[in-house]
């Protein structure tokens, strides 16, 4: 699936994000110590790394698909497939799950209709748990892309979700 | 959001000042002088044995010295050398890096500086966790600022010393806070930990002499470089000098941080700072330092909280991350909430870590769903303990070590899912803690 996407047919990738990758690559020793940062760009753009920008990245990097493949799959925060509009993630470490966390999710995923890990049909909504976000003195927490929403109730989370456009 | 925390010393003082943050205000609180004393006053090698004799151990979990570690970068040489902090917190539990940067970027950025005058390093990387999207900001912000006042570039604070901080986000990974772990990903690689030797300091980042601190670690020195290392040791212990910022959490009044000399008693933490266990329950548990470090019980909360008494416990200062568990807790949950992050988190390279961890998530599952039977506690014990030491990183004996000692104290717990005829009495509803947090 990697194989059929010639960088020139396709441009997935913008050319800014382009120009953004070859600045990045000139802040370190090796060229490759820019990747995390080019698939973050990536993604910015479209919402996941499809396997045709993956072809692309690699392309930039002079990597084969594969190394760039496993490395979007080893990274948490990298999608190889579509995610909803928002990524909300309830944080479900020790800390948060002390203070309900896990019945929050459980009351979510029945609030929104899929199970964590999903998206919503709507593709509105895609539902998550992560460990450990950091915020243990406000559990339980979780976030909504890269926002911090502390302290919550099911009441207050379920309002905070759909409050999501 | 407790910004501020409940007790605050020198290095959380400013925390609750929104000015501290700036550049501006950061200076105007006597920012930068201790960078630009150790760089126009002290010679790398004496910065190196001030933070030696200060004492100042690494707060991001391993307690080494610092100055020992620095000491430990080749002088001189063709070679460029770099600094990397460790700015990947990801250990549950633990929160105060997070705040360190959101609060006072550019006292950290004053203690990379000094660590890169006493190492030689031209450049910094700051390896910072991609889920803190807000310190990411602050600090893209914070090093702008520095830069256009000549505080880094190509004449630090108008001397000849260069150096630049380049700012690097995760994507996601616990295994990335491990420093190799770390190594591997700021190469743009799978952040799979690396067989040592060769160590950092010969051939780390990009094949160049490296060492690795963690935030907290770079924001106590230039508060040594300023005061001395004598005053720096009038707090905390003979053997671990100097405050550190604990992060309560859990079954407590008062969540938060709380800036405390080391050495302070874990009951005088949690009963007089944190207002103790709420509801008017008893206190079952604490975990005194991020998940990876074993739990104790509640008639042991009298150890001093200092890597060398920890120890004495079985346990250690970890990362500071204090968590507190009530009477209703079930500790069989805890072991299922610990077993599946590291299950999870395991970067898959060694068999016994890869394995040993989803076997001892399973076990600890089955347990508490009443389905286990009375030899699981014994291969939960075995699996664990051929876990330990067995692996390229620590994260294996992270995970082996919280299972040892739920298993060692509240044994009992895990008796109790078993029933009374030794097999599992079947049944989630069946979990003997009826008021246990929810799985």
């Amino acid at each position: 699936m990697v194989e059929s996407a010639p960088l020139a047919a396709s441009r997935t990738v913008s050319g800014e994000v382009r120009a953004r990758i070859e600045r990045e690559m000139a802040r370190y020793p090796q060229r490759r110590g820019a990747l995390l940062a080019a698939l973050r760009w990536v993604q910015d753009e479209r919402g996941w790394v499809s396997p045709e920008a993956t072809t692309e990245v690699a392309e930039i990097f002079g990597l084969h698909p594969l190394e760039v493949i496993e490395v979007i799959s080893f990274y948490n925060m990298l999608h190889d497939r579509p995610v909803g509009r928002h990524e909300v993630h309830v944080c479900t470490s020790l800390a948060c799950s002390l203070r309900g966390a896990r019945g929050l999710l459980r009351a979510l995923e029945a609030h929104v209709g899929v199970r964590s890990g999903e998206t919503s049909a709507d593709g509105r909504i895609t539902l998550g748990h992560e460990e450990c976000l950091g915020a243990c003195s406000g559990a339980p927490m979780l976030r909504i892309g890269p926002t911090y929403h502390e302290n919550l109730d099911v009441a207050k989370a379920k309002a905070l979700l759909d409050g999501l456009e | 959001m407790h910004a501020t925390p409940h007790v605050t010393g020198y290095l959380s003082e400013h925390f609750g000042d929104d000015a501290f943050v700036t550049l501006e205000g950061y200076r105007a609180r006597g920012g930068y002088e201790a960078a630009r004393r150790a760089l126009t006053a002290l010679s790398p090698a004496d910065v190196i044995e001030l933070v030696t004799a200060s004492g100042l151990q690494g707060r991001g979990g391993a307690g080494f010295s610092t100055g020992q570690k620095w000491g430990f970068m080749p002088r001189g040489g063709e070679r460029p050398k770099v600094l990397v902090c460790n700015a990947d917190e990801s250990e549950p539990g633990s929160f105060k890096d997070r705040l360190l940067m959101e609060r006072g970027p550019h006292q950290l950025l004053e203690g990379i500086l000094i660590g890169a005058w006493a190492t030689g390093a031209e450049r910094t990387f700051l390896y910072i966790r991609g889920e803190y999207a807000h310190a990411t900001a602050v600090l893209e912000l914070a090093i702008r600022e520095a830069r256009s006042a000549g505080i880094l570039g190509d004449r630090v604070l108008g001397t000849g010393f260069r150096h630049d901080v380049v700012l690097v986000r995760g994507a996601g990974a616990y295994i990335c806070g491990e420093e190799t772990g770390l190594l591997e990903s700021l190469e743009g690689k799978k952040g799979q930990p690396r067989r040592k030797p060769p160590y950092p300091a010969e051939s780390g980042a990009f094949g160049m002499p490296t060492t690795v601190n963690n935030v907290e670690t770079f924001c106590h020195v230039p508060e040594i470089v300023r005061r001395g290392a004598e005053r720096f040791r009038r707090v905390g212990t003979e053997q671990s000098p100097g405050t550190t910022l604990f992060g309560v959490s859990g079954h407590i009044a008062r969540p938060g941080l709380f800036e405390l000399p080391l050495g302070t008693r874990l009951d005088t933490l949690i009963h007089e700072h944190a207002g103790g266990v709420p509801g008017g329950k008893r206190l079952k548990g604490v975990i005194p330092g991020g998940v990876s470090m074993p739990i104790l019980p509640a008639d042991q909360l009298d150890v001093p909280l200092a890597n060398e008494s920890l120890r004495e416990r079985g346990t250690s200062l970890g990362t500071g991350g204090v968590m507190v568990m009530d009477e209703d807790t079930c500790m069989v949950r805890v072991a299922c909430v610990i077993s599946w992050f590291f299950r999870d988190e395991s970067c898959g390279q060694c068999t016994q870590c890869r394995e040993g961890t989803g076997w001892i998530h399973q076990i600890c599952a089955r347990l508490e769903r009443g389905e286990g039977r009375r030899e699981d506690l014994d291969i939960l014990l075995e699996v664990a303990g051929k876990m330990e030491g067995a692996t390229i990183c620590a994260f294996a004996d992270a995970a082996a070590w919280p299972i040892q000692g739920l298993l060692r104290h509240f044994r009992a717990d895990f008796e109790a899912h078993l029933g009374s005829e030794g097999r599992g009495a079947g049944g989630r509803g069946r979990c003997p803690f009826p008021h246990s947090f929810e799985l």
